[in-house]
């Protein structure tokens, strides 16, 4: 026979045919959606907030019970500096938290009041959205992590937090902190740290250390989609305030008048 | 060779104070130093087998990082399907309680260094700046 040009296209588009048949297969044969991984879906179970009753929270004067606890827990440094205070949980005026709220008449009693302050965990956090190395992120749960480890300490969030809820180490922290805990790591210089919720308790089935502090229940702590939750009662038909909500980043800790 | 008496002891001179490291510590018997990372007493097993460990330990503590950091998880189930807590802190250095007679050991010997202990704190290091009166 003799080899004509014919039959060598036909040998050859065969053969590649041939070649293409394997490739071919694994790409039509199964096609897996990815699956969210088990973690994932247990944490979207939940979406953690808290809410602070002002009239119990005011009633000791002076009570530092709950910033004592977390700052203790969580090894917060005191550096005795204000420029470089470290902060998780901390108090300021009330005039000065809600400055667009009317004092004159209406509020005047509430005028140099303390207003418990914390990361407000937000639906939206501007802070995620600044970080350029993913160091801190929303987890399913809605609590906003850090990452120490990733943080490169270049304070975009801390220009983007509207809350002030964002400290940066400028030194190193250890030798300001009077009793370490064990369990929970230090800083290092050149990171930014805040509240986490206490993330770290809440796997361990424990409520937030300064939830667990207050004596006078100021502090509710719980999970805003189960509607029977002590959260959800306590907020429920009450005044509530949440810090500069035109802000559009849905705050999960709430104030209770 | 112009002035040769005084080229070759120089050369010669020169040769030997360059290789007296090298000298040096074949003679003090540095070369043959192997680091002794102490294993502690009483305990039998690591969450892992020693081989898999010595490889494979830096990848570990790096899962564990990523698994209780950002995805959230703390139990950590070994090959022999015992369940381990996930930590540093906790379960690593609750057997090994010195960095300085374990870690360290290799480490300082490959010159290898790590910011594990910048942040993160090992029991035995408490006592020790409690003595010196840091804390």
């Amino acid at each position: 026979m003799e080899f004509t040009r014919r039959t060598f296209l036909k040998i050859g588009g065969l053969t590649l045919l041939g070649l293409s048949a394997k490739p071919g297969w694994q790409v039509f044969s199964k096609v897996a959606a990815p699956e969210p991984s088990p973690d994932a879906e247990a944490l979207a179970k939940n979406k953690w907030g808290m809410a602070i009753t002002f009239r119990k929270c005011w009633k000791e004067e002076g009570c530092r019970d709950c910033i004592d606890a977390c700052h203790r827990i969580h090894n917060v440094p005191n550096l005795g500096i204000l420029k470089e205070e470290i902060k998780w949980i901390w108090t300021m005026p009330y005039e000065e938290v809600f400055p667009e709220h009317e004092f004159e008449v209406t509020e005047e009693d509430y005028q140099r009041k303390p207003v418990l302050l914390l990361c407000n965990h937000c639906d939206d956090p501007p802070c995620v959205r600044y970080c350029p190395t993913r160091a801190t992120w929303k987890r399913e749960d809605g609590i906003v992590m850090m990452d120490f480890h990733r943080c490169i300490g270049c304070r975009y969030c801390m220009a983007g937090c509207p809350y002030g809820s964002r400290s940066f180490n400028w030194r190193d922290p250890r030798p300001f902190i009077k009793n370490v805990n064990l369990d929970f790591p230090t800083r290092t210089r050149g990171v930014v740290e805040k509240c986490n919720f206490c993330v770290e308790r809440l796997a361990q089935g424990l409520m937030p250390a300064c939830v667990e502090a207050c004596k006078e229940k100021a502090l509710v702590f719980g999970d805003l989609k189960d509607p029977k939750s002590q959260i959800r009662e306590a907020l429920k038909y009450k005044t509530i305030y949440q810090r500069q909500p035109e802000l559009g980043t849905k705050p999960k800790v709430y104030y209770i008048l | 060779m112009y002035d040769g008496k005084k080229i070759i002891p120089g050369l010669l001179i020169f040769l030997g104070l360059i290789t007296y490291p090298i000298w040096h510590n074949t003679v003090s018997g540095k070369t043959s130093y192997v680091p002794k990372p102490e294993i502690p007493a009483g305990k039998k097993e690591c969450v892992e087998s020693k081989a898999f460990i010595r490889i494979n330990h830096k990848t570990l503590l790096e899962d564990w990082k990523t698994a209780v950091v950002r995805n959230g998880t703390t139990t950590y189930l070994a090959s022999n399907q015992k369940k381990y807590n996930m930590s540093l802190t906790r379960t690593c250095m609750n057997c090994h309680r010195d960095k300085t007679k374990f870690c360290d050991q290799c480490h300082t010997y490959m010159g290898v260094t790590n910011k594990c202990w910048d942040c993160h704190i090992y029991p035995q290091e408490i006592k020790r700046d409690q003595r010196d009166g840091i804390y």
